[in-house]
């Protein structure tokens, strides 16, 4: 057997060309809402404040039969004590047509960071949860659901 | 359409000082998301239930914005650290300025 690092002959060159080419203009068209979207509303709400990734537990189905009925389950993990807690979570999708979808605000009281919503999605997308800090820092966890039927009316 | 029927609540009656408890509610609502045509293809307007908050003793604990990608009948389930006895009260605000309530009372042993 022969080894030998691969190079595209001209004609494959072309055909990867043309795929690229495909996926860059169909793509726009096939998202509602987009990532971008999603960062516009985060900027508006945190600027650009750094997010890690971490802290938060997104539990959510891996593949949505009904796109209406998405069980959607946060949990954020925290001492939630006086001087240490969760104050805000956001949870956005980012192919639906307007990309928020649920914004939890909690105190000390609230006991655990965590809450559970049902939501519809119109297409399989990701999820993006923020979680923000008592003392500023942000958290951020992404999850792909896929749905085989759309929540949106259509 | 405005909240019409009564929300549903789970809250447990008594806990322990220092407990966690979960707290489930469920309300009846279209949540018309706006996203929506009629049968003459005119947009139907959005109608939705947009805030949801829970107090207890008066104080807020836990608030929920909902937006439009709330599911109909829309299901709300969240956490409380019991430390005294008193009353839960949660309202849900609609759009078109409506609000309903519900109300449970706890004791803390």
């Amino acid at each position: 057997m022969q080894l030998r690092s691969w190079t595209p002959s001209r004609r494959e060159t072309m055909g990867l060309g043309l795929a690229a080419m495909l996926a860059a203009t169909l793509a726009p068209r096939l998202v509602m809402a987009t990532e971008e979207a999603v960062a516009a509303e985060l900027k508006k709400l945190y600027g650009d404040t750094p997010m890690a990734p971490g802290k938060i537990k997104l539990d959510l189905p891996e593949i949505a039969e009904n796109g209406l009925v998405v069980p959607l389950n946060v949990d954020v993990e925290s001492p939630m004590t006086d001087g240490d807690y969760v104050k805000a979570v956001h949870v956005f999708a980012d192919g639906n047509p307007l990309p928020q979808v649920v914004t939890y605000k909690f105190t000390p009281q609230s006991g655990k960071a965590a809450a559970s919503v049902r939501m519809r999605l119109a297409q399989t997308q990701n999820v993006v949860a923020v979680a923000e800090m008592s003392n500023g820092t942000l958290y951020t966890a992404k999850a792909q659901v896929k749905v085989t039927i759309g929540g949106c009316g259509g | 359409m405005a909240i019409k029927s009564k929300p549903r609540i789970k809250v447990p009656s008594e806990a322990k000082a220092g407990e966690i408890i979960e707290i489930k509610t469920l309300i009846s609502h279209e949540m018309e998301s706006g996203q929506r045509k009629d049968s003459s293809g005119k947009p139907i307007p959005r109608a939705i239930i947009n805030k949801f908050t829970a107090r207890f003793n008066g104080k807020t604990f836990f608030e929920a914005d909902w937006f439009t990608a709330v599911s109909a009948n829309p299901y709300q389930a969240f956490f409380y650290k019991a430390s005294e006895s008193g009353e839960f009260t949660f309202t849900w605000k609609d759009d078109d300025g409506s609000e309903q309530t519900a109300s449970a009372k706890l004791t803390v042993a």
